[in-house]
């Protein structure tokens, strides 16, 4: 048999055939690869965020100012808090997940079993937490007026502090109803009508001599341009034309439109990442309960898993970065 | 050093808790810096970027050492892979963000300082 055989004097060394040079199995390299892609799509994310970002770095908003609630905490202004917050449940899934797969390497079921369902839960605050987030960023908290322009005008009073248009706006009756499918002459409806007609913000703006308008302009450090009484009225009866209340897909309380369309998307796909990730980990913790890795006689599985799970981690610790700190 | 073997013995839980101890206090400072945002670093300058920022994105990438050292066991897999896998990302990376900051600030003073109006 032996002198059948073509020998191609590299039998034995790595490319040889017939061995592993990575020394990793198939499936676990294609974890790898999967994942090097698919940074490069978040990569691809975070840039063009931050081009968006230089190009409107002029009017970007306070990141402090609009994530700063925290659950249980209505009305402090506590920024950062929270996503540090939802920061450390993911680092610490992230750690139960480690402790899954170590504890796969010793071919402990039991306490593959704890450590997983500790990571599932784990995943399961975190997205509840970004699902809160995400309301918050929806609802608002103060509403603004938005220009012809497109930029936003936000409220103050004399001391600088943000006043909400609920606080000083009185709505004049009105007879404007919602148009909805329902009613109309043809399948097409209206977005949620805002809570005050501009005509009655400019009426009560200019009936309150406390108030003043502050633009999204930035002017040095974490500080944005508040206008003169006289200049805030004529800016408000020239240039205001819609009234902002929260965050859409197409314009937002905070500034440029495109801040909330990279706060849903970038976070989002993230979000998306997280639940895909919670999906696998219930799939590898049902096959660890039922002992399929156990027959198998690899814990491997779960060390795939795991590495997409740090991933997102991973992925979670850049847009901490670029969208709460930086 | 490299722990290619897929069942390792031993275990490594030490390890795992100091990497998330330090995790956790990299992610404490940043969050420190991030409310209290000290004047001398937020004012001033290195390549067109503040000294916080700079600390921010430095502290990203220390912890973002470690989540792929440590808990994705980057550092046992053969060096192959990992300059596979760690190079490719890195430059393309690096590349592409130079690229498109670099367009991003082009931009915004072709805004600010051309005849484009943009506050009306």
């Amino acid at each position: 048999m032996e002198t059948t055989l073509t020998r191609t004097g590299t039998e034995g060394k790595t490319w040889g055939g017939g061995n592993e040079p990575l020394k990793v199995s198939y499936g676990k390299l294609m974890m790898w690869i999967f994942l090097l892609s698919d940074s490069l799509t978040f990569s691809g994310f975070l840039a063009s965020y931050g081009f968006t970002r230089y190009y409107h770095s002029h009017t970007w908003p306070i990141a402090d100012e609009v994530f700063n609630h925290f659950p249980f905490l209505h009305g402090v202004d506590a920024p950062m808090y929270y996503v540090a917050l939802m920061t450390f449940i993911l680092i610490f899934s992230s750690v139960t997940m480690v402790l899954a797969v170590d504890a796969g390497n010793q071919m402990n079921k039991k306490k593959v079993a704890t450590y997983m369902f500790l990571t599932i839960v784990g995943g399961l605050v975190f997205l509840g937490s970004q699902a809160w987030e995400w309301k918050n960023f929806i609802t608002g908290t103060y509403g603004a007026v938005e220009t012809e322009g497109g930029n936003i005008l936000q409220f103050v009073n004399s001391d600088g502090e943000r006043v909400a248009l609920a606080d000083f706006v009185t709505a004049t009756p009105t007879d404007r109803a919602q148009h909805t499918r329902a009613n109309g002459i043809w399948f097409t409806d209206e977005p949620d009508l805002p809570s005050f007609a501009i005509e009655d913000v400019i009426a009560s703006f200019n009936a309150n001599p406390d108030l003043l308008v502050r633009t999204t302009e930035n002017i040095g450090v974490h500080e944005k341009r508040v206008l003169s009484r006289s200049a805030s009225v004529a800016k408000l009866e020239a240039e205001a034309v819609a009234v902002v209340e929260g965050a859409n897909l197409k314009r937002n309380e905070y500034g440029p439109k495109l801040f909330g369309g990279y706060f849903f998307f970038i976070t989002g796909f993230h979000g998306f990442h997280v639940s895909i990730g919670i999906l696998l980990n219930i799939i590898v913790f049902a096959n660890v309960l039922i002992g399929t890795y156990e027959r198998r006689g690899s814990y491997e599985m779960v060390e795939k898993v795991g590495l997409y799970w740090h991933f997102v981690d991973l992925v979670w610790v850049f847009v901490f970065t670029f969208f709460y700190l930086v | 050093m490299a722990n290619t073997t897929a069942h390792s013995e031993h275990s490594s839980t030490k390890r795992i808790w100091s990497v998330f101890i330090i995790l956790s206090v990299v992610t404490l400072v940043e969050v420190i810096l991030g409310i209290i945002k000290p004047q001398f670093l937020t004012h001033t300058n290195f390549i067109s970027l503040s000294l916080i920022n700079w600390i921010f994105i430095i502290l990203t990438i220390y912890k973002a050492y470690y989540i792929t050292w440590a808990f994705m066991h980057m550092e046992g897999e053969t060096k192959g892979l990992r300059r596979a896998i760690v190079w490719t990302g890195c430059f393309l990376i690096l590349y592409l963000v130079f690229i498109i900051l670099t367009e991003g600030d082009y931009t915004h003073d072709t805004m600010m300082n051309s005849f484009v109006k943009w506050d009306f």
